[in-house]
C-alpha cells in the first residue's frame, strides 16, 4: 500500500495531466452532443450578456450591408403585395377563404455571439423559450438558410450553423433533385450537395433552396448557387459545390421558423416507421 | 508578492478579453486562427508548481472556449501546453540555470531562447486544438498547414506585444 502511494507521488504530475485530460474529452463528446442540457455554452446568459455587448458594436461595421440586405428583402416582399394584382376574377363571393391555414410563423431574433472559422460553428441569439423557441427549430436570413436551433435557454439559443460538420440539410435544386448538403470545413461561403444522380443536368448557377422533408425549413428558403458540379468518388453520385448565399460573417437578424404542423407530420411518421418496422 | 499576482490575474483578463472580442472575429482566408491568449499561460513564472500550471491552464481554456462553445476543446489544449512546459525549459535550460524569481520573456531571456520557447508551446497548443477540433487525420495536411500558419501568426502577435508592453527595455 506504502509503496504505491510512493508510486502514486511519484507520477502525480502525470497522474494529474491524465485526469485533467480525461475531463476535457468528457467536456469535449459532451459538446459534440444534440440537446444536452445547457449549462455552460454560450447560450448561458451570462456568457450570452457579455457577447451582446461586443456585437453591438459590431454591428456598425455592417451596417451598411445588413441595411442592404433588408432593402432586397423588402423589395422581394413587396412583389407579393395582393394591392398589386389587378384582380382577372368575376365571380365574387363574401365567405372567408379557410381552404388555407398558417404553416409557418416566423421569430425575429438578433444575433449576439458567432462564429465562422471554426470547424463546428455556432450562433447565439437573444431569444429563448420565454419566446416560444425550441430544439430543432429552422434559422433563416434575409438572404437564406442559416442552420438549425440546437440548445435554448430563457433569454437566449445556440444555434448549429450550416458551417458544423454534424449539419445536413435536405435542400434540393430547380429539377426537383434533392440530396444533403454538407460543410467540409474549409471555405465559409462553400458546402457540398452530395447524392444527385450522375446522369442529372446541373448548371453552374442554378438555385439550390430547401426542402421540407425535415420539418426544419420552409420548402424553397433559399441556400445558395451551383458554384462547379465534378463527378464524385465512385462515379454514380455528383460532387456539386455550392456558393451559400447567407454571408455568415455579418449575420446581423435572423428568423426562427415555426412550423405549426411538425408535430402532426412527426407522429405520422413515427407511426409509419413503427409499423414497417414490426414487419406489417 | 501580491502586486505580482495581481498583474498575472489582470493579464489573463485581458489577454481572454481581447481573443473574446477581438481576435475570435478577425477572419484571415479560414486557415489562420491567432489564439494570443496562450501569451499568459507562456509568461508564467518559472517557479509556480507544474500541477498549478496546469490547473489555470485548464481554467483559461475553458474560458476562452464557453463563448465559441468548444470549452472542452480550448482547455485540452492549454493542459496540453502546461503538461509539456516544464519538459520545454528542461530542454532549453542555460547554462548557469533559470533565476527562479523571473518568468519567461523576451527581457530576461533573450528573443533566441523566447522564440523558440514559444513557437514549441503554440505548436503543440494549435496541433492539439485543431487536431481534436477535426476528430481525425483524414485532413492531415490541411490541418498541417492551418496549425503551422496559425502558429506563426499567433507568435508574431505575440512578439509584438512583448515589444509594445516591456516599458524597462533600456534596462538591457
Amino acid at each position: 500500500m506504502r509503496n504505491l502511494i510512493q508510486l502514486l507521488w511519484k507520477y502525480n504530475f502525470l497522474l494529474l495531466f491524465i485526469l485533467l485530460q480525461v475531463f476535457c474529452f468528457y467536456r469535449i463528446i459532451d459538446e459534440q452532443k444534440f440537446h444536452k442540457a445547457a449549462v455552460l455554452n454560450s447560450s448561458n446568459a451570462m456568457v450570452a450578456n457579455a457577447m451582446q455587448k461586443v456585437n453591438e458594436v459590431k454591428d456598425y461595421l455592417w451596417l451598411r450591408e445588413n441595411n442592404a440586405y433588408l432593402a432586397a428583402e423588402n423589395a422581394r416582399l413587396k412583389a407579393y403585395d395582393s394591392t398589386l394584382f389587378f384582380d382577372l376574377s368575376t365571380h365574387k363571393s363574401g365567405t372567408v377563404d379557410s381552404a388555407y391555414a398558417i404553416q409557418y410563423q416566423f421569430i425575429v431574433a438578433k444575433v449576439v455571439n458567432n462564429t465562422i472559422h471554426n470547424r463546428n460553428n455556432f450562433i447565439t441569439v437573444n431569444k429563448g423559450f420565454a419566446n416560444g423557441i425550441e430544439p430543432d427549430m429552422g434559422v433563416i436570413s434575409a438572404s437564406g438558410a442559416v442552420g438549425v436551433v440546437k440548445d435554448v435557454s430563457e433569454h437566449f439559443s445556440t444555434i448549429q450553423s450550416l458551417l458544423h460538420s454534424k449539419t445536413r440539410a435536405s435542400v434540393k435544386l430547380k429539377s426537383g433533385f434533392y440530396g444533403p448538403l454538407t460543410w467540409d470545413g474549409s471555405h465559409p461561403q462553400r458546402a457540398t450537395l452530395s447524392e444527385i444522380p450522375a446522369n442529372v443536368k446541373v448548371n453552374v448557377g442554378d438555385t439550390v433552396v430547401t426542402t421540407a422533408f425535415s420539418t426544419i425549413f420552409p420548402e424553397g428558403v433559399m441556400v445558395g448557387r451551383v458554384l462547379s458540379v465534378k463527378p464524385g468518388s465512385g462515379g454514380d453520385f455528383l460532387k456539386i459545390t455550392v456558393a451559400l448565399s447567407t454571408n455568415f460573417s455579418n449575420l446581423s437578424h435572423v428568423y426562427i421558423v415555426t412550423n405549426k404542423f411538425k408535430i402532426e407530420q412527426k407522429t405520422l411518421e413515427a407511426k409509419t416507421d413503427s409499423i414497417d418496422k414490426n414487419g406489417n | 508578492m501580491a502586486i505580482e499576482v495581481i498583474k498575472i490575474i489582470l493579464r489573463f483578463l485581458l489577454l481572454i478579453a481581447v481573443q473574446v472580442a477581438v481576435l475570435n472575429h478577425i477572419e484571415l482566408t479560414g486557415l489562420i486562427n491567432p489564439y494570443l491568449y496562450v501569451m499568459a499561460l507562456l509568461a508564467l513564472p518559472f517557479k509556480m508548481p507544474k500541477g498549478a500550471v496546469m490547473i489555470v491552464a485548464l481554467i483559461t481554456g475553458f474560458a476562452v472556449g464557453v463563448f465559441t462553445n468548444n470549452a472542452g476543446l480550448h482547455a485540452s489544449a492549454c493542459v496540453m501546453l502546461a503538461f509539456v512546459r516544464p519538459g520545454v525549459f528542461k530542454l532549453l535550460s542555460p547554462r548557469e540555470g533559470y533565476e527562479s524569481d523571473t518568468s519567461p520573456s523576451v527581457k530576461h531571456m533573450g528573443l533566441r531562447w523566447y522564440l523558440i520557447y514559444a513557437a514549441l508551446l503554440i505548436f503543440v497548443h494549435h496541433a492539439t486544438l485543431f487536431y481534436l477540433e477535426v476528430f481525425s487525420f483524414n485532413a492531415f495536411f490541411t490541418t498541417l498547414i492551418r496549425t503551422f500558419l496559425s502558429t506563426c501568426f499567433t507568435l508574431f502577435l505575440i512578439i509584438i506585444v512583448q515589444y509594445l508592453f516591456s516599458k524597462t527595455k533600456t534596462e538591457r
